[in-house]
């Protein structure tokens, strides 16, 4: 309970003018495409020179929280994901924006960012040692086999055929070893400079999906003459309430999914919202609405990303391993004041550590009021004429693809991708698989190359990989999760041809 | 359009004349790329030891860090090779052994020849470390373990050709064993969590993330790969004092550069200024706080130190 003792310091009339800004910035910048949160709290990190350490982090927590619901913005108004974490934001935020309840898709998504966003944080709160331990257990063999059940969740994601959802991810699997390998060093596809690093995420995630949609709006603006004007329906911060209540089961499985993922080292952010919008779709009734604006994707996804930011910072606050990128800038954060995250932190900086976790925790309340706030307003930019709206959104992916890491090589990589893109959405492919694959290829990869080589020194590949509770477990869950879509196919399929039968 | 540019800057040049060019920079503010991301051992000292450029007693002007991280550095140092303008407001941050190998080993634009040292600022040794319960108590410990289990010790290091894998060989070679070398991938912080968890027996680190480890009760480090015992960690004795013959061949120095190309003038202020804004109290005060060693070297210094890391290196890395 001595989290309670330090409440105070957050209220401080410095803290929480820090904690204000940080959190109305951090929602701005969050909502900027290519802005991910690393590189916000980046930004953020010389204005904490001056600053006390825990004021500091206070202005680095409340950024860090605000621009992972930040992202929700771009991804629902403009189909842009700003990050990873808000793919399967996209998937159902951004078509029920295009039916004009834009509000009521932002309102669920920062309610459920902060409902998913607060347990975290209680989590990392309450459950720190244990956590830690938790975030140690899992090895080379068990995020090999993690990313491999990230792999069977590509063929169900988004998608009206497993076949073509199998497909889009091998092309991101595929994209994924374009690059140096990481490990060996070794070239592989680099027929350009700008490929010796490999495909940037950011980049790849504005391309492939903001780009086939600014050209099917360009395309469509040529037919239709005047543009056509969605009537954006005003939704009340009530009645949003009352909406995520009607739907418990895919706000428990959001927060509970992004959570214990959040946790894992080096996988969770980036595929927390996509498995719990997955798992969402899995335990549905109402499956089949997913995909078309049905509140439940949102709520899944949202919650999920945001539930992720607390137990990500167990093993660097616990053990001084920073977990995610993001987690690596706040080492830089605290290093810079001569503080080392460990027993270190709790036992002779207690004031700061608790500052900083309990900014976290009332910036998630300050990130919901303000984003409640904005969503009203920024519903309205669904009724900006096609054409124009479609301008902005190029200029903002050129601009956002740019800024990642000053190159114009990422642009071209989005540019081409999203050219791509755009012919393979008309033939049925889905860019979230084809995502999903970009991210998963390096984790399976990577920790294959190392499992086998620690296994080839100690006890051989066999019993290596495929012994241990812990990934006798996976293993379980990844057939579990393959026979569960084969049967699903199946089942659809005989339907479908019962249903043709009878026609 | 840019090589018009260039071309009219250059005229420019050529008419202002190079003593008036170097009296008068930096006009502007100068860019340091740095070759891994933001938040990394290298971005953070970068943007420490950098902070006091507007001063006027330094350049007078911001330096701004801009990063292009990717395949262990190689995209950074390609572009600044090949693309960075020489013209003096591009500088950038190099990490030795780990270009030079990488250069030793092929598929890159760039060697030693495409740079110009300006002054050296860290010095991160690299450390072997074993998790806290281990019963591993000194390197004789680890090497005996190693003759008699050949190739079952596991340890990690942040990647292929870079200051942990070069001392990893130096370590072998020096006791005649065969250990495993594990590269992670995601850098120091990937390697020194598989030790902690469990996974390897034990691993090669940089001593600042060593240090901040063992201080957390985590690891316990065994050695350190450097000529002199760290002032970090007065207790814990190098390779050498404990049989080994390493050197300091691994050390991860890190400092500025500009590429092949930079006029005289220019270079040659920024080799007097340069090493004079790292002495900086506020910068060392800042290094010190986050368990980052500082070694100022000047030009020369570091033009030798290259030319030395670069023979060590060909004949090490010969036989991979």
């Amino acid at each position: 309970m001595e989290f309670i003792y330090y409440f105070g310091d957050v209220f401080s009339p410095l803290s929480f003018m820090l904690l204000l800004g940080g959190t109305i910035g951090g929602l701005i910048l969050g909502a900027t495409p290519g802005l991910s949160p690393t590189m916000a709290v980046a930004l953020l990190i010389p204005f904490t020179f001056q600053l006390e350490a825990a004021q500091g982090l206070i202005l680095l927590g409340a950024a860090y929280t605000s621009t992972v619901a930040g992202g929700a913005v771009s991804a629902i108004l403009l189909k842009i994901p700003g990050a990873p974490a808000n793919i399967a934001t996209t998937l159902d935020g951004h078509t029920m924006a295009k039916k004009g309840q834009g509000a009521k898709a932002l309102q669920l998504s920062f309610l459920a960012s902060a409902v998913g966003g607060v347990f975290g944080v209680l989590l990392l709160i309450f459950l720190t040692p244990v956590l830690s331990d938790w975030a140690l257990a899992f090895g080379p063999s068990h995020l090999f086999w993690l990313a491999i059940l990230g792999v069977t969740v590509i063929g169900s994601l988004d998608s009206a055929s497993v076949v073509k959802g199998l497909l889009s991810g091998c092309i991101g699997l595929w994209l994924a070893t374009i690059g140096f390998d990481d490990i060996m060093g070794a070239q592989r596809f680099i027929f350009h400079p700008s490929l010796g690093g490999g495909i940037n995420i950011i980049a790849a995630l504005i391309g492939l999906f903001a780009i086939p949609q600014v050209l099917t709006m360009f395309a469509k603006g040529r037919q239709v003459d005047g543009a056509e004007v969605i009537e954006v329906q005003k939704h009340s911060v009530l009645a949003a309430t009352r909406e995520l209540i009607r739907w418990p089961r895919a706000l428990t499985i959001g927060t509970l999914t992004g959570s214990i993922i959040g946790l894992i080292p080096g996988v969770g952010g980036q595929i927390a919202g996509l498995v719990a919008y997955d798992q969402s779709k899995k335990f549905s009734p109402e499956k089949d609405k997913f995909g078309t604006g049905h509140p439940e994707g949102v709520i899944a996804a949202e919650s999920a990303n945001n539930a992720m930011v607390g137990p990500s910072l167990v093993p660097l606050l616990t053990l001084s391993i920073p977990g995610s990128p993001t987690a690596a800038v706040l080492l830089g954060g605290l290093l810079i004041h001569g503080i080392f995250p460990g027993t270190d932190l709790f036992d002779n900086h207690p004031d700061v550590a608790w500052t900083f976790i309990n900014s976290m925790l009332i910036g998630q309340v300050l990130m919901c009021i303000f984003g409640l706030y904005v969503a009203g307003l920024a519903a309205r930019v669904a009724q900006v004429p096609q054409s124009v709206m479609a301008a902005v959104v190029l200029s903002l992916s050129v601009f956002g693809a740019y800024s990642v890491q000053s190159s114009m090589g990422d642009v071209y990589v989005m540019a081409c991708l999203g050219l791509g893109m755009f012919f393979l959405e008309r033939f049925g492919f889905s860019a979230a698989p084809l995502v999903l694959g970009l991210i998963l290829g390096p984790i399976a990869e990577a920790n294959f190359t190392q499992g086998s080589m620690i296994a080839n020194a100690t006890v051989g590949q066999a019993s290596y990989f495929f012994s241990g509770p812990l990934n006798l477990f996976l293993i379980f869950v990844v057939i579990a999760s393959i026979a569960y879509s084969v049967w699903m196919e199946l089942r659809s399929r005989r339907t479908t041809t019962k249903e043709e039968a009878l026609a | 359009m840019k090589k018009l540019l260039l071309s009219a800057a250059l005229a420019v040049t050529a008419l202002s004349g190079g003593a008036a060019l170097a009296a008068d920079y930096p006009e502007r503010p100068v860019m340091m790329m740095v070759s891994y991301g933001a938040g990394g051992a290298t971005d953070f000292q970068a943007r420490i030891v950098t902070m006091t450029a507007g001063n006027e007693d330094a350049l007078g002007m911001p330096i701004a860090i801009i990063n292009k991280p990717g395949a262990g550095g190689r995209v950074g140092w390609n572009w600044f090779a090949t693309q960075a303008d020489a013209d003096g407001y591009t500088l950038g941050a190099y990490n030795v052994p780990h270009f030079i190998a990488q250069s030793i080993k092929g598929g890159v634009q760039y060697s030693t020849d495409s740079f110009e040292p300006i002054a050296n600022w860290g010095a991160d040794p690299a450390v072997f470390v074993v998790k806290a319960d281990s019963e591993f108590q000194s390197m004789d410990d680890v090497i005996a373990f190693a003759k008699e289990n050949p190739g079952k010790l596991t340890f990690s290091g942040a990647g292929l050709f870079v200051g942990h894998h070069i001392a990893a060989l130096q370590i072998e070679k020096a006791a005649g064993v065969k250990m495993a070398y594990i590269p992670t991938k995601g850098g120091g912080a990937a390697a020194m969590k598989s030790v902690i968890a469990g996974e390897v027996l034990g691993g090669v680190n940089n001593l600042s993330d060593a240090f901040r480890a063992q201080e957390a009760g985590n690891v316990r480090i065994l050695g350190v790969a450097d000529l002199e015992r760290s002032a970090f960690l007065p207790d814990v004795p190098t390779m050498k004092e404990q049989g080994l013959d390493v050197d300091n061949a691994s050390v991860n120095f890190r400092g500025v550069m500009v590429p092949k190309g930079t006029p005289q003038e220019v270079i040659d202020k920024l080799a007097v200024t340069v090493p004079e804004m790292f002495k900086n109290g506020r910068v060392a005060k800042k290094m010190k706080a986050g368990g980052s060693p500082m070694h100022i070297m000047t030009r020369d210094e570091v033009i030798e130190m290259w030319a030395a890391r670069e023979a060590t290196l060909k004949e090490l890395l010969a036989g991979l």
